[in-house]
């Protein structure tokens, strides 16, 4: 299995340097002929505005579209939740539609109120998570296949609906890497199902 | 929960890595900025070419200017106080702006001492020149260092100077024995704690962007090669013929910097636009110079 994490900005190294850390290989994706390599992809933190449209510059947003659609296990934090939800909340931006959230963006404030927030995540076991917050965004509105899975200050913070994963946090920033392995078990679960297809 | 930590402050600079960040001197500059995938605005009254020119003392920008580009983009907003004057960067602290500056391209309010910046919730980014000058203001409590190239010159070669002797002081580091770690940190006029964790992670423990001079796409490239993680352009976009173009043209080139044929397309794309005048740094007078003030 091999995990690309989109690199067109952003904190791709600390993406890359967590998944070597649960022994699974990545690849930093620039470019289409990159992403066809990979079997999952991760959206990493950065800003959306700015990916938005250099994924669109450089023609990676609809073979993105394309390969999640048909199953590729994708996970977007912060940036990446907002690249991947369906709308953002008051802004006329684009995003790619693969999860059906509404986010609304820099929903906990400014720099100001960045913060490392101790997050209950029930699929993670009684233990809880220790969630960097960096101008993050949070879950307005979600559909009914979306599964939400830690809410902070009664907004929902982290959801999945099917092969995509969604977190407002950056769990690359800190060193428990419960939610890259829970990802990794996602896209190990997608690989048995593609094979057994 | 817990604001303003070493990680948050660090935090918001590794989501700006592979990105462009440029100066603004209204809220129209900013959404043009925005438009062309900058990853933040520096909100100045006016850019350094500018404040090179206008002379006279250069303090932190007016507050109804910074709030009124604050509420003109949705990505970060940084802002500048001179260097030492803590007052003006619990102003801008109150204010709420992303990102504090401590520059040298204002006027330096002391020139003796930096503003200490742990006591800050809100992230601060200094410039630098060598290592030692890095370490001392990630002592200070920066979140980010940038180079400290001659703003407002168009011309990249102290930025390449900076750079250079940044990585070059990190690899000297990296293989040298543990015994002389101890008088490598007196060398550097720098605590021993981070000379002691270059060593060890063989890099600087905040990002590292470039400053200073970059007036085109293949400019930006350089840097990145360079191992810039992102770029600052102050003059280099809004004192080219067309903002517009050079903006996206050095975002593209940022981005994949790697990659001549991508930057060459962003050149391309400038058509016959030109950049912006430069300076020949070596005939600048002393009293000229940005760079060297406060060490």
């Amino acid at each position: 299995m091999l995990i690309g994490v989109l690199a067109l900005q952003g904190d791709v190294v600390e993406h890359l340097n967590a998944l070597e850390r649960c022994d699974a290989t990545a690849i930093p994706v620039k470019t289409p002929a990159d992403l066809a390599r990979v079997d999952a992809l991760i959206l990493p933190g950065g800003e959306s505005t700015t990916v938005m449209k250099l994924l669109e510059r450089f023609g990676l947003g609809r073979p993105i579209v394309e390969r999640t659609r048909a199953g590729m296990p994708l996970w977007g934090t912060c940036m990446g939740m907002i690249v991947a939800a369906h709308d953002v909340v008051g802004l006329d931006q684009p995003t790619l539609g693969l999860i059906d959230i509404t986010v609304r963006r820099n929903a906990f404030g400014r720099q100001n109120d960045s913060a490392l927030v101790e997050l209950a995540i029930p699929a993670l076991g009684s233990m809880p998570f220790p969630a960097i917050f960096i101008r993050a965004p949070w879950i307005e509105r979600h559909g009914r296949k979306v599964e939400l899975l830690a809410e902070r200050e009664g907004h929902g913070v982290m959801a999945r609906e099917g092969n995509v994963l969604a977190t407002s946090f950056h769990p690359e920033l800190g060193s428990d890497a419960r939610i890259h392995r829970y990802f990794l078990e996602i896209v190990s679960q997608q690989g048995k199902a593609s094979t057994a297809a | 929960m817990e604001t303003g930590t070493v990680t948050v402050k660090r935090g918001l600079a590794q989501m700006l890595k592979g990105g462009v960040i440029m100066d603004v001197v209204t809220p129209e500059h900013a959404a043009i900025a925005q438009e062309a995938g900058a990853v933040a605005v520096m909100a100045l009254e006016r850019i350094p070419a500018d404040i090179r020119a206008f002379g006279g003392v250069a303090r932190m920008s007016g507050i109804e200017l910074i709030r009124s580009i604050m509420d003109a983009v949705t990505i970060p907003v940084m802002a500048k106080c001179r260097i030492g004057h803590f007052a003006e960067a619990q102003v801008l602290q109150q204010l709420g702006v992303d990102y504090i500056d401590e520059s040298e391209v204002l006027t330096p309010a002391d020139d003796n001492y930096h503003v200490d910046k742990h006591a800050f919730t809100t992230p601060f980014v200094c410039g630098a020149r060598d290592l030692g000058e890095a370490l001392r203001r990630i002592a200070e409590g920066a979140a980010m260092i940038r180079s400290k190239g001659e703003a407002g010159s168009g011309n990249i070669v102290e930025a390449v100077r900076h750079m250079r002797a940044i990585g070059d002081a990190v690899r000297e580091l990296r293989i040298a024995p543990k015994e002389e770690l101890v008088a490598r940190a007196r060398d550097l006029w720098a605590p021993v704690e981070l000379v002691t964790e270059i060593a060890r992670e063989g890099k600087l423990p905040v990002v590292l962007f470039c400053a200073g001079g970059v007036a085109t796409p293949a400019d930006a490239a350089l840097m990145m090669q360079l191992g810039a993680e992102g770029i600052f352009v102050g003059s280099g976009i809004f004192k080219s013929k067309d903002p517009k173009r050079f903006a996206r043209a050095i975002v593209d080139a940022t981005t994949h910097f790697n990659e001549p044929e991508i930057v060459l397309e962003a050149c391309r794309s400038l058509g016959a636009s030109e950049a912006m005048p430069g300076l020949d740094i070596r005939q600048l007078a002393e009293a000229q110079l940005m760079a060297p003030r406060g060490s």
